[in-house]
C-alpha cells in the first residue's frame, strides 16, 4: 500500500460520504421489507416494520445517548503498536491501519462524558466496526481511563458492549484485558457509583466473560447475540441444532442473566432513569422524560419473550 | 507404558532397543549391559537435545500430554490433611474443577485445579477439565472461604478452556468466569496460580488473576487454541503449529512479555517423564512464593495484585 492510499483515500472516502447520499433505500436485514434510508436513520436503525435494531455505529451511538446528542470525547491513551509482531495472512499492523481507515475510530473503545436525562455519565462505546470490537491493550487502557474520569467526576458509567471478544493478534496480552477491565469496575464499585452495562449485538467471548457481565444494573437490546461461546462453537462441540432464540438478548433475561431488554428508542430515558435511582438524585418535577414513572416506561420497554 | 510424542521417535526406538537388550539373556552379560548403558546415554542425549529446544507447537502437545500430573495430582502429593469441598450451592457440583482445603508445608490453605482426569472414565467425569459456570462458581466460594478464614490459595491450572455447551451458556459461563477473575482479584489473602499444563482462555484466567501466576518450562497458556486460531485466521487448521508460534503462547515468551511471574523448571523430557521431580520442583516455588507473600497485609496484597495486571500491555502502547 503506497502512503495515497493509505493517507489520502479516506478523506476522499469521508467526503464522499457527506455529499452523496448513501442508497435511498434499505432492505431490512430481518424482515427483508425496504425502508426510506432517511426514515430508518430518523428511527436509529431500527426497522418500523419488523423492530429490528441494526448496526450502531459509534458517532451515532453518542448522539443517542447524550442530552440534545452532545457530549465531549475524551482524549484516550495511544492507539496500540503491534507487541507481538502478530502476521498471519495478513500483519496485524495492516489490519490496525485498514480498521483505522474504514472506522475513522483509532481503536475499537471510544469514551465520551456529558449528561444523559440531566445526569452527568462517562460512556464508553465499544466499535463493532472496528476489528469487531476486540479487546486488546489499548481497550483495556481505556476501560481503565473511563473508570477512573468517572471516579474523578463522581459519575457513573455506561458501557455499550459490542465485540467479538478478545483480540486475538495479541495474544494473552488481550486475554489479560478481563482481569484489567474488571479492575475498572471494581474501581467504580469502591467510589459507589453505578456502572451500567448495555449489551448491543453481538457481544461474546472475553468481552462478555468480564466487564460485560459484571454491571450493577445489565441492560440489552433486543435480540443481540449475547454469550461466552460463539453458537459455531457450541454447535461443532455439541452436535446438536441450537434451541430457538438461544443466546439472544430475550433468553438471556429469561435465564436471569439480564436486568431488562429495552428498545433503543427508549435507551436514553432508561438510562436516565436507572442513574437518577442508584444516584439518589432528588426527584424530577412531574412531566420530565427523564423521570417517567416506572409503570409508563415500562410500557414502553420490550416485553420479554414468553 | 511411556507415550511417546511424534518429536520423541528417535529416544523411542532407542529405549525399546534397551528394552530389548534387557530381555536377552546372553552368556556375554556383560556385553549387554554396557551396551545398554551407551543407549541410555545416547538416549538421555537425544531427550535432553530435543527439549533444550521445542519448537511452540511441540510445547503444546507436550503441555497436553496425558501422562503428566494433573491438579489432583499435585493436590495429593503437596498438601497433607487434604479435604475435597464440593459443590456450588447454586445448581451441582463441577467435577471439572476440584478443590478443598489441606495443608502446605504445615500452613492450611485452600486449593483450586482444573481436572481433566487420567482415563476415559474420570476424563468423561471431569469433563475433560472444561468446567461449566457451576465449576466457577464453586472455585469463587472456596476463594471466598479463603479470605474469611485467612488462607492463602493456590491454583492449577490445566484446561482447554471453559466449556463451550449450551447448558454452560443457559446458565451463564460468561457470567461465572467474569464474576470468577473479579474475585481473584478482591482475595485478601496471597493467590498463587500455576499452569501445570494448557492454561486455555478465559477458563484459566478464571482461576489465574493471582499475586503470583507461574508457569511449567513447557506448559502453554494462550487467548485462543492454535488449532482454533489457525481456522479463523488462517482458515486452514493444519496451520496450527503456524499460529502456535505466531500467539507467543509458551512460559519463556510469556515471562518476556512480562505477563507471568515465574518459570518452573521440568525434569528433561518434561513432566510427564519425571512426575516426582516435576512435583517436587513446583513444591519448591509455591513454597518460596507464599513465604514472600504471607507477610504482607490484605490491602497491600491487593494493591500490587491490582498494579501489576493494570500495568500488562501498558509498556506496548506506541
Amino acid at each position: 500500500m503506497s502512503w495515497i492510499t493509505e493517507y489520502v483515500r479516506p478523506k476522499i472516502r469521508g467526503l464522499l460520504r457527506r455529499d452523496v447520499p448513501d442508497n435511498l433505500w434499505t432492505n431490512c436485514e430481518s424482515c427483508g421489507q425496504m425502508i426510506l434510508t432517511k426514515e430508518l436513520r430518523r428511527a436509529m436503525n431500527v426497522c418500523p416494520h419488523c423492530g429490528h435494531h441494526m448496526k450502531a455505529l459509534v458517532p451515532d451511538r453518542l448522539a443517542w445517548t447524550f442530552d440534545n446528542g452532545e457530549c465531549t470525547r475524551i482524549e484516550l491513551p495511544p492507539a496500540p503498536v503491534d507487541p507481538l509482531g502478530f502476521r498471519d495472512q495478513k500483519k496485524y499492523t495492516d489490519r490496525l491501519k485498514d480498521a483505522r481507515a474504514k472506522s475513522h475510530l483509532d481503536e475499537s473503545l471510544i469514551v465520551a462524558h456529558g449528561t444523559i436525562g440531566g445526569y452527568p455519565a462517562v460512556v464508553g462505546v465499544m466499535a463493532i466496526e472496528f476489528m469487531t470490537g476486540t479487546m486488546g491493550a489499548a481497550f483495556g487502557e481505556r476501560f481503565v481511563a473511563a473508570a477512573r474520569l468517572a471516579v474523578l467526576q463522581k459519575s457513573p458509567l455506561v458501557v455499550f458492549t459490542a465485540s467479538g471478544g478478545a483480540r486475538m493478534q495479541e495474544g494473552v496480552i488481550s486475554l489479560m484485558q478481563m482481569p484489567r477491565t474488571t479492575i475498572g469496575v471494581q474501581m467504580l464499585k469502591e467510589a459507589g457509583l453505578p456502572y451500567i452495562v448495555v449489551l448491543t449485538n453481538p457481544t461474546t467471548g472475553g468481552v462478555t466473560a468480564s466487564f460485560a457481565m459484571l454491571g450493577d444494573v445489565q441492560i440489552a437490546e433486543p435480540n443481540a447475540l449475547i454469550g461466552f461461546a460463539g453458537p459455531r462453537v457450541i454447535e461443532d462441540t455439541v452436535r446438536e441444532k441450537l434451541p430457538e432464540g438461544f443466546q439472544r438478548s430475550e433468553y438471556l433475561l429469561d435465564h436471569g442473566m439480564l436486568d431488562m431488554v429495552v428498545d433503543r428508542k427508549n435507551m436514553r430515558e432508561t438510562l436516565a432513569r436507572v442513574i437518577g435511582l442508584l444516584m439518589r438524585a432528588p426527584a424530577k418535577p412531574e412531566g420530565e422524560k427523564a423521570t417517567q414513572s416506572v409503570a409508563e416506561s415500562g410500557a414502553a420497554q420490550t416485553s420479554p419473550a414468553a | 507404558m511411556r507415550q511417546f510424542l511424534d518429536f520423541e521417535k528417535p529416544v523411542a526406538e532407542l529405549e525399546n532397543k534397551i528394552d530389548e537388550l534387557r530381555q536377552m539373556t546372553d552368556p556375554d552379560g556383560v556385553n549387554i549391559a554396557e551396551e545398554t548403558a551407551r543407549l541410555s546415554e545416547k538416549a538421555e542425549k537425544h531427550l535432553r537435545a530435543i527439549y533444550a529446544k521445542l519448537t511452540p507447537w511441540q510445547k503444546v502437545q507436550v503441555a497436553r500430554h496425558a501422562q503428566r500430573p494433573h491438579a489432583q495430582d499435585y493436590i495429593n502429593a503437596l498438601l497433607t490433611e487434604f479435604t475435597p469441598l464440593a459443590g456450588d450451592r447454586l445448581y451441582a457440583d463441577d467435577k471439572a474443577i476440584v478443590g478443598g482445603i489441606g495443608r502446605f508445608d504445615g500452613q492450611p490453605v485452600v486449593v483450586i485445579g482444573t481436572e481433566r482426569g487420567s482415563d476415559l472414565e474420570t476424563r468423561l467425569s471431569h469433563n475433560f477439565g472444561m468446567a461449566r459456570p457451576e465449576g466457577y462458581r464453586k472455585a469463587q466460594r472456596l476463594m471466598k472461604l479463603a479470605g474469611r478464614f485467612n488462607l492463602p490459595i493456590l491454583t492449577f491450572i490445566d484446561t482447554a478452556g471453559a466449556w463451550p455447551g449450551i447448558d454452560a451458556e443457559q446458565r451463564g459461563q460468561a457470567e461465572a468466569i467474569a464474576r470468577s477473575i473479579e474475585v481473584c482479584l478482591e482475595a485478601p489473602v496471597p493467590l498463587i496460580a500455576t499452569v501445570i499444563g494448557e492454561g486455555g482462555s478465559g477458563g484459566a484466567v478464571a482461576l489465574g488473576a493471582g499475586d503470583r501466576v507461574m508457569m511449567l518450562e513447557h506448559a502453554i497458556y494462550s487467548v485462543i487454541s492454535p488449532e482454533a486460531c489457525a481456522s479463523i485466521l488462517w482458515r486452514d487448521p493444519k496451520q496450527a503449529s503456524t499460529a502456535a508460534e505466531t500467539l507467543r503462547l509458551t512460559a519463556q515468551d510469556l515471562s518476556r512479555l512480562g505477563l507471568i511471574d515465574r518459570i518452573i523448571p521440568e525434569p528433561v523430557g518434561g513432566a510427564q517423564r519425571d512426575p516426582q521431580a516435576a512435583l517436587a520442583s513446583v513444591h519448591d516455588a509455591l513454597a518460596e512464593e507464599l513465604k514472600a507473600l504471607l507477610p504482607l497485609a490484605p490491602a497491600r496484597l491487593k494493591e500490587l495484585r491490582r498494579e501489576k495486571f493494570l500495568a500488562m500491555g501498558r509498556e506496548n502502547l506506541s
